[in-house]
């Protein structure tokens, strides 16, 4: 079959790679957090780490990746290659890792990350993971993240032998209740997509920045080989995002009564750092405080974001009707025998008004560290 | 006895339910509290077959059967009592006596923008001195030549101040009594047609229920439903089958209620332990669902025998009369239930209490239903 | 003119998932529904046929208990359904179901002006993967996550969305579409569809029907064929019963804060 990846694995030995996306010539940011962590897995597996780059005139922002650990860049660079497209990628990609044959690549899990890598899989016959959230090569070290974040017995744990080499792709299913670990073991390059924002990004050092070594592969690519046209790149504003739709929703209650507008001031700041909206409990629509399109509840909407906020709200069943099925709630009430922290991942006892700036800072301070 | 759905009707229930959770729920408080009558949903059901739902495909018809339909007014009204009747009435009232008694011409003239949800239905049966005892009719029609001229007034129709095509009793024949009723076929730009008060209602107000003037109304002669003479037997007829629409929406409003109650009580906290952990709420509970799946066999074998052309009559106004009072008697020990929140408009069960009242008194009252059955039972 | 939408029965795991003992999921306990996404797929099919007359033809790989589920997309107004089955497919990962799904649709036949269509992902593995890898297995133009769709002539015009924004494509029939939930609002089955759909045309595709096509071998399809393999399943660690933060001051929240973005949250 012409497209089976006839190749012993052995041949595959060059190195990680992370397939380093870049939009209008701006490196996207879960490139660096890729390239972060392949350099971890190149030191486990004891080989190089390379970035592969599309784009046009692109080559000016390889080096960086250096800085985040890449031994080298590789550096496709053709006009027909500006945009994204699925045909002209595939193309260059999968010709370049025939040529080159990594062991694994990473790619980030982003809306092109994720049409793009079941492309390029399919065609090099090849083993893809999506949307990975841990990786090992290492078997202790995937124990050790066994014992933080599985219930899986002790007994069971020790038990995996320690010889895998393989590069271990652990990811959710089923909406999170369940977690895999995937493995490619008789194909390369192994693939994953890794969701953005998961990785660590380490610290950047110019030196290495300037040690990095840009390679340029030749590769072939032709309007002919393009079926898809991209007319226009739209940046949207930012999205009006509904109740039921967010992940994040921060919703104030009668607690906000001494200063409305405060109140719903600080939600707002505190729903924009997390990515949120703005919800209320049914005493703040009643009241006239917030539209009835907030409201969160029996009579309102109900919703299950990833995190939801509740400031100053007491918790009485026709709101936690609305919002209790939240991955993670958090609670903020003076009273502390209020019934929202029955059922609050994380409570805390205070007036909303000093503890929500704290938090608004808290978390922007915990971001910039990622 | 086969108590097993079919395939097409599993799938027809879980249709009817997604329909009614995400299209006529998010309404029902609103239109309650604002008397509205949901024009968006009627035309939501009209595009998925839901106003024609028993009737032939040659007719415009979804080609269903009686049961398709009872579950449809069941599964409605578990959530919106209004929608339920709102179907109910279109089809059983005026549907059916025009597939049933019209004229091929008549037929195919009314039937296509019945069925398909274009235009909306309604039965004027009822007048102000004309209630239960419907012989008692004082609306006069009178041939002149090529058409009839109506005289009267009706009172509480329902659809009617939406209705574009009704089915009107008049006396053709004053001194016959009961021989001496006509129905007719009118639509709403007949001269002489109008449309009176509406009723300010304790339930299902989001129907529109209103007074119908006639006042020298022409009604051409074509427009004769069936026979002169015959239309006592019509309307008696047609509520025989309106009745499986109204039991059906009993049955639905008190499911529904019992719906909210076991979700509630399984929430609701009080002395340390949820509401249905206590012994008096699952004996009520069992005690409430074993009244209404009562009710729903009663109005299953109605729909189905019905749908065998066998008498159903009585079984008609057994299930209607069953469901109505289970209905009743149900949603109100749901509000006990609910306690406090349940009297509030915070939660749908006070709506679902006012809108089973009625079900015990339209389409012929649980003492007419009674009074149907005893004389099916040759007890005089 | 056809077009051919892919569609999948899984377990709906938007209410309560119930996890054996043994760290496997706990299929019955679940209802089974059509994959949400690919409702938005059989949508644009069933407006794409309102404005040409396109016949549609659904195809599902999974067990014959799947039939209902096609049954009820034909409710909606599909005009025939494939289910694909047998033994041999069994324990596919994304690579293999797509080589096995591209030999049905290989069997169907994808004409010039042909469209295939398949939601974004199904949300049992979330993988938004099987799409793509069809398409390259039929050597179609992909686009993926799909918001609009216009069609005038062989040519669509399609909104692909990005997180930030979205891009516009041209691409010509036949090609192979992803769709997602802001492309359109699915339709509900309709009491006529219900009453018409067990009488449509259902064929079921197994092993001896494709085996023919060079996609079939038993190195690239089923458990064997499948170039991944499931190393570990676990379960993550329960979520604990609340947790009352001590104080409410900066420590407090920068304790908050720590916790969320170690868990990704933030």
């Amino acid at each position: 079959m012409s497209n089976y990846n006839s190749a012993a694995i052995e041949e595959f030995n060059g190195g990680i790679w992370v397939f380093c996306e870049q939009r209008q010539g701006k490196m996207m940011p879960t490139s660096f957090e890729l390239i972060s962590e392949g350099r971890k897995l190149a030191d486990e597996l004891g080989s190089k780490l390379y970035g592969l780059l599309l784009g046009s005139n692109v080559e000016g922002i390889a080096k960086e990746l250096g800085g985040y650990g890449a031994d080298g860049v590789y550096v496709c660079d053709s006009p027909l290659l500006e945009n994204y497209t699925t045909d002209g990628y595939t193309k260059v990609i999968c010709d370049v890792i025939r040529e080159y044959k990594p062991e694994a690549m990473l790619i980030g899990a982003t809306n092109i990350g994720r049409d793009l890598g079941p492309r390029c899989a399919a065609r090099l016959h090849t083993g893809l993971c999506a949307d990975c959230t841990h990786l090992d090569i290492d078997v202790p070290k995937y124990k050790d993240f066994l014992r933080s974040a599985s219930t899986l017995a002790p007994a069971m744990i020790d038990s995996i032998k320690e010889d895998d080499r393989n590069l271990k792709m652990t990811r959710p299913a089923f909406g999170g209740h369940l977690m895999a670990t995937i493995i490619c073991p008789r194909f390369r390059p192994a693939m994953a997509t890794v969701r953005p924002g998961v990785m660590k990004k380490a610290a950047f050092d110019q030196a290495k920045a300037d040690a990095c070594q840009i390679i340029k592969p030749n590769f072939s690519l032709t309007e002919a080989d393009l079926d898809t046209q991209v007319v226009e790149v739209v940046k949207a504003a930012k999205k009006m995002v509904d109740l039921i739709g967010a992940d994040v929703v921060v919703s104030v209650g009668r607690g906000i009564s001494k200063d409305v507008e405060g109140g719903i001031k600080l939600a707002e700041e505190l729903a924009e750092v997390l990515g949120g909206v703005v919800g209320g409990s049914r005493a703040t629509i009643d009241s006239g405080w917030l539209s009835a399109d907030h409201q969160v509840g029996q009579t309102g909407k109900t919703v299950h974001p990833k995190i939801y906020v509740a400031l100053g709200i007491s918790g009485a069943i026709q709101h936690k009707a609305g919002m209790q099925d939240s991955e993670c709630i958090i609670a903020v009430n003076k009273n502390e025998s209020a019934p929202i922290f029955e059922i609050a991942d994380y409570g805390i006892c205070g007036d909303l008004f000093k503890v929500t700036p704290l938090l608004i800072e808290a978390i922007k301070t915990a971001k910039a560290a990622k | 006895m086969d108590f097993v759905l079919s395939k097409e009707h599993q799938m027809l229930r879980k249709m009817y339910r997604e329909f009614a959770e995400n299209e006529v729920k998010p309404l029902a408080a609103e239109i309650d509290e604002e008397e509205r009558f949901p024009t968006e949903t009627v035309e939501k059901m009209a595009k998925l077959g839901m106003m024609g739902i028993y009737f032939p495909k040659e007719y415009g018809g979804a080609g269903g059967d009686i049961l398709s339909y009872a579950m449809c007014v069941e599964e409605l009204a578990k959530v919106c009592g209004t929608t339920a009747v709102i179907v109910s009435a279109h089809t059983s009232l005026c549907c059916a006596p025009i597939f049933e008694h019209g004229t091929e011409e008549q037929k195919k003239k009314y039937l296509p923008d019945l069925l398909s949800g274009k235009k909306i239905g309604a039965f004027g049966l009822t007048e102000p001195n004309a209630g239960t005892d419907a012989s008692g009719q004082q609306t006069t029609a009178v041939l002149e030549g090529d058409h009839y001229v109506l005289n009267g007034s009706k009172c509480f129709i329902t659809n009617g101040t939406v209705a574009d095509t009704i089915v009107v009793f008049a006396m053709t024949d004053p001194k016959a009594g009961n021989h001496g009723i006509s129905a007719f076929i009118v639509e709403k730009s007949f001269p002489g047609f109008s449309v009176g008060k509406h009723e300010k209602k304790m339930g299902i107000r989001g129907s529109s229920t209103c007074d119908l003037i006639f006042q020298d109304c022409i009604v051409p002669k074509e427009n004769l439903l069936g026979q002169e003479g015959k239309g006592f037997k019509i309307a008696m007829m047609t509520l025989d089958g309106g009745r499986i629409g109204i039991a059906s929406q009993a049955l639905g409003i008190g499911e529904g209620a019992i719906d909210e109650a076991v979700k509630y009580t399984q929430e609701r906290v009080q002395f340390k332990k949820r509401l249905s952990q206590f012994q008096n709420t699952q004996f009520q509970l069992a005690d409430m669902h074993t009244r209404m799946q009562a009710a729903q066999y009663l109005v299953y074998a109605a729909a189905m025998k019905k749908q065998n052309h066998e008498p159903y009559s009585m079984d008609a106004a057994m299930a209607k009369l069953f469901a109505a009072e289970a209905a009743s008697d149900v949603t109100r020990r749901a509000v006990q239930l609910f306690g406090g929140y349940g009297y509030t408009r915070e939660y749908p069960v006070e709506r679902m209490m006012r809108d089973a009242k009625i079900t015990e008194i339209y389409e012929g009252t649980s003492e007419v239903q009674r009074m149907v059955i005893a004389s099916h039972l040759g007890v005089k | 003119m056809k077009i051919i939408v892919c569609v999948k029965q899984v377990p709906d795991t938007s209410g309560k998932v119930a996890v054996n003992p043994d760290g496997t999921l706990n299929r019955a306990s679940m209802a089974a529904i059509t994959n949400p996404d690919d409702l938005n797929a059989v949508e644009a099919a069933l407006s794409l046929k309102e404005q040409t007359g396109a016949e549609i033809i659904v195809v599902s790989m999974g067990p014959p208990p799947a039939e209902g589920m096609l049954r009820e997309v034909m409710a909606r107004g599909v005009d025939r359904a494939v289910l694909v089955s047998g033994r041999e497919f069994g324990g596919s990962d994304t690579y293999a179901t797509s080589q096995i799904l591209a030999a049905a649709i290989n069997k169907i036949g994808v004409g010039p002006e042909d469209i295939v269509m398949c939601g974004r992902q199904a949300i049992d593995g979330d993988t938004a993967q099987v799409g793509p890898q069809i398409a390259e297995k039929l050597g179609l133009p992909q686009v993926s996550y799909a918001a609009e769709i216009k069609k005038d002539g062989d040519t669509l015009t399609i909104k692909r969305m990005l997180e930030d924004g979205y891009m516009t494509i041209k691409v010509k029939t036949p090609c192979l579409i992803t769709c997602i939930k802001e492309l359109n609002t699915p339709r509900y089955m309709s009491v006529n569809g219900i009453f018409e759909c067990y009488a449509k045309p259902y064929e079921i595709f197994d092993y001896n029907t494709l085996k023919d096509d060079p996609l079939i071998d038993p190195s690239t399809i089923g458990l064997k064929g499948s170039p991944t393999n499931i190393f570990k399943s676990f379960t993550p660690p329960q979520k604990g019963v609340g947790m009352m933060l001590e104080g409410a001051d900066k420590a407090t929240c920068d304790k908050l804060a720590g916790i969320l973005a170690a868990k990704h949250m933030i």
